[in-house]
């Protein structure tokens, strides 16, 4: 028995050359085909994903239209010091590349982008481009000035110098109601004007506030299901999963019929007699709850529900032979068991919830609108992908966030249980 | 006052019965008393009644009629925060989410003892069980056994009037149970515990219990001490649950007092002792323990001798178990210690089998 040890001993200690290079070699295969297997997937993600992400990011500080379209007056620009009127240089290269922007929608380009800076500098391009003159041998800094008296005004030149350099950050102060003032520093923009401040706000409480009703309906129907024997709690959970069969644009819509003043809960209420006029449920916070809370309820009973399914109900027990009252034995053994299904629920239904569109934007009134409703304006009505860039920015960043403390506080349980 | 407390059992069963579905009986008219300081293990298979039993002790679940009584106090509708009787559950249901000492802490935090006292008492148990370094880990972290030892000691560290163990050692691996048994008997002895223990190993019961109540069907089959249990099976469920046993179906032919004649197989008969309630012409079940069957007996002058041929030797190292055929009983084992066997002894020879009027019991018929 010794001897026997003693000779494998120094098999296992002493060093085989190559066997590394043949562990890698009969990995080697197993490697690829785990790749060949996740491949689908991980290209997926990347065009689906990946790109389009980091293409919304990249708009929230695309300035390049000016750039492309003027890249000489913008290089000019950008050295000049904006105290005095641009050189003749400037003058010569701009009138030569505004003539040039004609061909291929440069011009609606930085018509655009130039409007952002001063609503009325469409209209100065279309204006001063109608006339400029075909000839090259000209002063152009006196016929521009001619054509018309903004060209002569530093404050013009100072918006285009603005539209100059490839990135800017006006998208996202914008988002955050600031913008840079005329010394460079940034400042909040005038009160009346002020919106997304208010609105990320709005989304957060709404988000909140959906996440909180989610969470005390769901998590005593979460108990329910899983301390109920299977057959019954197999019937509840058809109910749970209901609301996935029909689409979201069905049940919100059912929620206005419901919901209006001649609809099915204002009328049962005044038959009752319980009210005497109708009450206003939908077109309001109240209408964005009940839709919000109905669609997203499932998202909180399912983690809180596998994670309690988990649980021994034999805790409680020993609990309360231990002298602990079933309510105490419940929320100082129980509860604390469920903690990592609360922050997952939590988080899943916070997440969705602050992305919300169509629901909001079908059954609350003017003052319900989230972010994503300005997103969605910004993209579809006004054509403005930087603003709707930058203010989806600023919503994954809370996503990232939340998702940030859920990690750790799903790492903490971890630490528990191990 | 003394002498009334020693002779008042600590739990009284009186007449109890339990159904769940209103037609079967899972607990037939059960009456039991436990002495205090007394180790009484519940034992049968599965579905037996066994756990009910003890389950209507701890309060988690109540008897369809009949009375528990623990001391003076009448159990019945007493729920189980209130009833002050300590318990070990099976999967230890340690607390995951608090350290051993915090789960130590949770009986006495329950029942409002203040800080200090009650971080003496962890600390006391927490070396009994020498555990006191681990006083800070979670449950997940510590082994099985030392998992065991923090389950025992919680259901201890409040000093309940009854322990009640729930097959606490059934996740553990063969030799930490047995390290375990002992270690919760000498707690036992050393602390004057009441304990009422549930189990399926019939060996378990015996190494560690006073008294054991034999369940089966809803019924105790028998209740007393381990020698006795084994020795003097009441009935032939008994003799078959503990120990091995072999079985030889007869009829009596003749019964006096506490012996009886049997016929069994093809014209064989023995002397046997006589099981309760039996008469002459009944059908019975003749039981005998392996190691008390003699091997080449024709020299030892036994009462009853018989022949059979040799089958199978399984040899389990400090003896061996040999497989014979008797009166068509081709399952009829003898114990045989490795140095008394004859070694010129192989498979298909015929043997001569013998035994004592004494080792041999006349049981009912099943």
């Amino acid at each position: 028995m010794t001897s026997a040890l003693a000779m494998s001993q120094p098999a296992i200690s002493e060093k085989v050359p190559g066997l590394k290079a043949q562990l890698r070699r009969a990995e080697r295969l197993r490697k690829l085909k785990a790749i060949a297997l996740v491949a689908p997937l991980a290209i997926f993600l990347m065009i689906a994903f990946v790109i389009p992400i980091s293409n919304m990011l990249w708009r929230s500080v695309d300035n390049s239209e000016v750039m492309q379209v003027m890249p000489e007056t913008a290089r000019l620009l950008t050295e000049w010091d904006g105290k005095d009127l641009p050189s003749e240089a400037v003058f010569s290269l701009f009138a030569q590349e505004l003539r040039d922007s004609r061909t291929g929608g440069g011009l609606g380009r930085i018509g655009r982008r130039l409007n952002y800076e001063d609503p009325t500098f469409r209209t100065l391009l279309t204006q001063t481009l109608r006339v400029l003159p075909a000839t090259t041998e000209t002063t152009w800094s006196e016929t521009l000035q001619s054509i018309h008296p903004r060209w002569s005004e530093t404050e013009t030149w100072l918006a285009l110098q603005r539209a100059a350099p490839a990135t800017t950050d006006r998208y996202l102060l914008a988002a955050l109601d600031l913008k840079r003032g005329s010394d460079g520093n940034i400042e909040r923009i005038e009160e009346n004007q002020r919106v997304y401040q208010q609105v990320f706000v709005r989304t957060l409480v709404i988000a909140g506030g959906v996440t909180l009703i989610c969470l005390l309906m769901g998590f005593p129907l979460a108990y329910l299901l899983a301390t109920l024997p299977t057959s019954q709690s197999n019937i509840l959970m058809i109910f749970v999963l209901l609301p996935f069969w029909t689409s979201l644009l069905v049940r919100t819509a059912a929620w206005i019929v419901l919901l209006q003043s001649g609809g099915l809960v204002n009328t049962t209420l005044m038959t009752l007699g319980l009210i005497e006029s109708p009450l206003q449920l939908v077109f309001n916070r109240i209408g964005v709850f009940f839709a919000m809370v109905h669609i997203l309820l499932p998202f909180m009973i399912l983690p809180l529900y596998s994670v309690m399914k988990g649980i021994s109900p034999v805790y409680q027990r020993a609990a309360t032979s231990l002298g602990a009252h079933p309510f105490a034995a419940f929320w100082q053994i129980y509860v604390p068991q469920t903690l990592s299904g609360v922050a997952a629920g939590t988080i899943l239904v916070f997440i969705m919830a602050i992305g919300y569109y169509i629901t909001p934007a079908l059954v609350g009134g003017p003052s319900d609108q989230m972010v994503s409703y300005f997103v969605a304006y910004y993209t579809n009505t006004t054509n403005n992908w930087g603003m709707a860039a930058a203010l989806g920015t600023f919503l994954l960043i809370a996503t990232l966030l939340l998702y940030l403390v859920y990690h750790k506080l799903v790492n903490q349980k971890q630490l528990i249980r191990n | 006052m003394q002498l009334t407390t020693e002779m008042e059992p600590l739990v009284r069963f009186s007449g109890v019965q339990k159904t769940y579905d209103g037609e079967h009986l899972v607990v037939k008219d059960l009456n039991l008393n436990i002495k205090k300081g007394e180790f009484v293990t519940l034992l049968g298979p599965s579905g037996s009644g066994k756990t009910t039993c003890l389950m209507m002790l701890a309060g988690f679940e109540t008897p369809t009629s009949g009375d528990i009584f623990l001391g003076q106090e009448r159990l019945n509708t007493l729920p189980p925060h209130k009833r002050n009787i300590g318990m070990v559950f099976q999967n230890y249901a340690l607390f995951p989410h608090m350290s051993v000492e915090e789960n130590l802490l949770y009986p006495l935090k329950t029942r409002k003892i203040s800080k200090a006292i009650a971080k003496e008492k962890v600390d006391k148990i927490l070396t009994t069980i020498k555990l006191k370094e681990f006083a800070h880990r979670r449950p997940s972290q510590l082994s099985g056994g030392q998992q065991q030892r923090v389950a025992l000691a919680r259901a201890l560290v409040f000093e309940p009037q009854l322990v009640l163990m729930d097959e606490p050692l059934g996740a553990l691996d063969k030799q930490l149970r047995e390290h375990m048994q002992l270690e919760i008997k000498h707690l036992h002895q050393q602390l004057g515990l009441t304990v009422v223990f549930v189990t399926h190993d019939q060996s378990e019961a015996l190494t560690m219990s006073d008294r054991v109540a034999v369940f089966n069907d809803g019924v105790i089959q028998q209740i007393d001490t381990p020698n006795n249990l084994y020795e003097y099976p009441a009935n032939s469920f008994v003799a078959q649950f503990i120990g091995e046993n072999n079985t030889l179906p007869g009829k009596i032919q003749s019964k006096e007092q506490d012996t009886c004649q049997v016929s069994f197989g093809d014209g064989f008969t023995t002397r046997a002792l006589a099981g309760n309630n039996l008469k002459s012409g009944d059908k019975t079940q003749l039981s005998i323990r392996p190691e008390r069957v003699r091997l080449n007996s024709g020299h030892m002058n036994l009462e009853n001798q018989f022949n059979a041929t040799l089958h199978e030797f399984i040899y389990l190292g400090d003896h061996l178990r040999l497989r014979c055929e008797l009166a068509g009983n081709d399952q009829f084992y003898v114990k045989v210690p490795v140095n008394e066997l004859c070694p010129n002894l192989k498979a298909g020879d015929r043997i001569q089998l013998g035994w004592s009027d004494q080792d041999v019991r006349a049981l009912d018929y099943q």
